[in-house]
């Protein structure tokens, strides 16, 4: 490989922007508003997400979560705000974040296999005509074994249950080598099983200094799987550790009188 | 009428049939390949909207060259004119979509038959001009062998290897695009710049598919070959690449036939015999197949009688069914008294614990994609991931040895 070439991949791996800034701030968003039409789902929205830490979004249904992960990645156009990663602006960075989407987003009767998803991961690497190698191959199965995949690798997509779904999409993230990962949903519908195995799988990645934010519909779960939690309703309600942010009063203005005070008790909140 | 197609198959029906059908092949091929991330990405109308586009410039571009006092008829001008109304309808489609509320079959709709009112009254208004030999425009309607020229066929070769480069060079990108489009987005893909390089593709296509088949059938040449291919593997490559070759077949043999009678129209024939291709693949294409259904739906019964069968000797049940009685008979799994031998007894009691671990994982999951594999004699180790079925023993106990059947 010629010294261009390695820097090249090094940079796309993010390994030399990792030398040149020290920065321990994963995702910074600043006064973020995306509006459909003249209805604003997400309205000036901070959020700052510290590496090596597992975030969730939380907010009851059409409050902004997903629109806000959509609106950090570009996908959909924002009205004001700014988006920095790893201090770089997003653009800049784009190569260091990995996208969970919904797995009901996507049409599973498509003519692929789970391998050739997972794959998707490495197009970045693999440019336009580039051939898959071996060792691409190898990469691919590493993080389907990662997810308890496999197994599954020659299965066409269609057959796979709805956790195994969210797992390929998981190791299709995985793939990528990121150093943020965003998830839209990655609980919604999956079986014991894979909830767990997802959950491990997000606690290494913290534990190798990556950070997640994961948009969370289980309000029982939270205080054991997260450690920090952002409340929205549109706007921000509250933003930080669980052990602070996410309180009954907290909860009780991120949903209104859509949850119920005695199900708010039974939630293993942190002692005010 | 055979020893004409024969004759024509092998490119002995003398210079214009053989240019013809090396054309069509080409072209089938720039198609079928072209067309297949425009049926992936769930837009295959669009492309009847672009090639009903190009009439108006076609109409336009002879005006224009006739007034510039050269041939009317320039092939290579004509295109160039139907490109540029495609592009305008195309664009216009995506305009719509994105500024207005209207969805994309409204907007598919508006332009398609506006676009091709507008050149038919400009070809209307040409029959009433007497300049420049005016015959013949229609002909891109329903396309026109006859008169194909050597400099027509380099016109399909050259724009047939464009078309298959853009998909070969695009096809990670655009595949990506096709599946998931906010994934695609997020990971830095400009998806509008993709869906227009697709569209561009589809463009390129039909301008060069004017001649041989005409605007209005051109959408199936882009179209067919691809839901065809769809029929044969489970992979998009493949899709791509099974969709260019039975396009070229396609193109390759509706030429040959049309060319083997004196009043088979070319392009029409090209349709037909990739509807027959088409229609060959939805009867016995396995796994996505009519028949392979049949024969599924058949072995499952017999899975059915099978498994109710185990389950039945397991519990120590007595069988009534004929069926399951012959199934079970058939196998070796009971004598012809209906005792169990020592196979059906072993197997019975594998049949059982399955049967726990289904009952459980269907409560757990329950999700439809689970429960539709549970089939009787799927073992649940195809369907379930290693943990899963660990994490299911666990409610169950350990495995308990099924009494024997008497």
């Amino acid at each position: 490989m010629s010294p261009a070439a390695a820097l090249e991949l090094a940079t796309a791996n993010g390994i030399a922007n990792r030398s040149e800034t020290v920065v321990d701030t994963a995702l910074s968003v600043r006064e973020l508003t995306v509006s459909y039409g003249e209805k604003p789902a997400v309205f000036s929205v901070d959020v700052t997400v510290p590496d090596s830490t597992l975030t969730a979004v939380i907010g009851p249904n059409g409050a902004g979560k997903s629109t806000l992960l959509k609106a950090v990645l570009g996908i959909v156009p924002t009205l004001s705000g700014e988006v920095r990663v790893f201090g770089q602006p997003f653009a800049k960075a784009r190569h260091r974040v990995a996208y969970v989407p919904q797995r009901a987003s996507v049409d599973w009767d498509f003519p692929t296999r789970v391998l050739d998803v997972v794959m998707m991961g490495l197009y970045r690497e693999l440019g336009l005509l580039r051939l898959i190698t071996g060792h691409h191959r190898q990469t691919a199965l590493e993080c389907l074994d990662r997810v308890g995949m496999a197994d599954f690798a020659g299965r066409q997509i269609g057959q796979l249950s709805g956790g195994q779904q969210q797992r390929v999409f998981l190791a299709r993230a995985l793939a990528q080598n990121a150093d943020l990962y965003l998830l839209d949903e990655p609980f919604a519908g999956v079986d014991a099983a894979t909830e767990k195995a997802i959950i491990e799988v997000l606690k290494d990645l913290r534990a190798e200094g990556r950070a997640v934010v994961a948009v969370h519909h289980d309000l029982a779960t939270v205080a054991d799987y997260f450690e920090r939690v952002l409340l929205i309703n549109v706007r921000k309600i509250a933003e930080g550790p669980v052990s602070e942010a996410f309180t009954s009063e907290t909860l009780q203005a991120t949903y209104g009188g859509r949850l119920a005070t005695a199900h708010i008790d039974q939630l293993r909140l942190p002692a005010a | 009428m055979l020893a004409g197609f024969i004759e024509a198959l092998f490119l002995q029906s003398g210079y214009n049939a053989a240019l013809v059908a090396i054309g069509a092949g080409l072209l089938g091929i720039a198609a079928g390949a072209g067309g297949t991330f425009l049926f992936l990405r769930k837009r295959a109308l669009v492309s009847d909207a672009v090639a009903h586009a190009t009439l108006p410039g076609i109409g336009l571009a002879f005006i224009i060259m006739v007034l510039l006092g050269g041939d009317g008829r320039n092939l290579t001008g004509l295109l160039i004119g139907s490109a540029i109304t495609a592009a305008i309808g195309l664009y216009l489609i995506d305009w719509i979509v994105r500024r207005t509320r209207l969805a994309e079959d409204a907007a598919i709709g508006a332009i398609l038959s506006v676009f091709f009112g507008l050149g038919i009254v400009i070809l209307t208004v040409i029959q009433t001009m007497n300049r420049g030999r005016q015959a013949g425009l229609e002909s891109f309607l329903l396309g026109s062998t006859a008169g194909m020229l050597f400099q027509d066929a380099v016109i399909i070769a050259a724009g047939g290897a464009l078309a298959v480069t853009l998909v070969i060079v695009l096809r990670r990108p655009m595949t990506t695009v096709a599946f998931d489009p906010d994934y695609a987005a997020a990971s830095g893909l400009n998806v509008r710049a993709l869906d227009l390089a697709m569209m561009g593709l589809v463009m390129a296509v039909t301008v060069i598919g004017l001649k041989v088949v005409g605007l209005i059938l051109i959408v199936a040449m882009l179209i067919i070959p691809a839901v065809t291919a769809r029929f044969w593997t489970d992979r998009t490559e493949r899709v791509v690449i099974i969709a260019g070759v039975l396009g070229g077949v396609a193109g390759y043999i509706g030429a040959a036939l049309s060319a083997s009678a004196p009043a088979l129209p070319t392009g029409p024939i090209i349709v037909l015999v990739s509807f027959a291709i088409f229609t060959v693949s939805l009867l016995f294409a396995p796994h996505r197949g009519v028949l392979a259904a049949l024969l599924t739906h058949r072995r499952f019964q017999v899975r059915v009688h099978h498994r109710q069968g185990l389950l039945a000797l397991a519990r120590n049940e007595p069988i009534h069914d004929p069926m399951t009685l012959e199934v079970l008979r058939r196998e070796g799994l009971i004598r012809k008294d209906r005792v169990a031998t020592d196979a059906g007894k072993a197997q019975a009691a594998k049949a059982l614990r399955d049967e726990k671990r289904w009952e459980i994982a269907r409560q757990i999951h329950q999700d439809e994609a689970v429960s539709d594999r549970y089939d009787g004699l799927t073992p649940i180790e195809d369907v379930l991931t290693r943990d899963e079925i660990d994490d299911i023993d666990r409610r169950i106990g350990p495995p308990v040895v099924v009494e024997s059947a008497g």
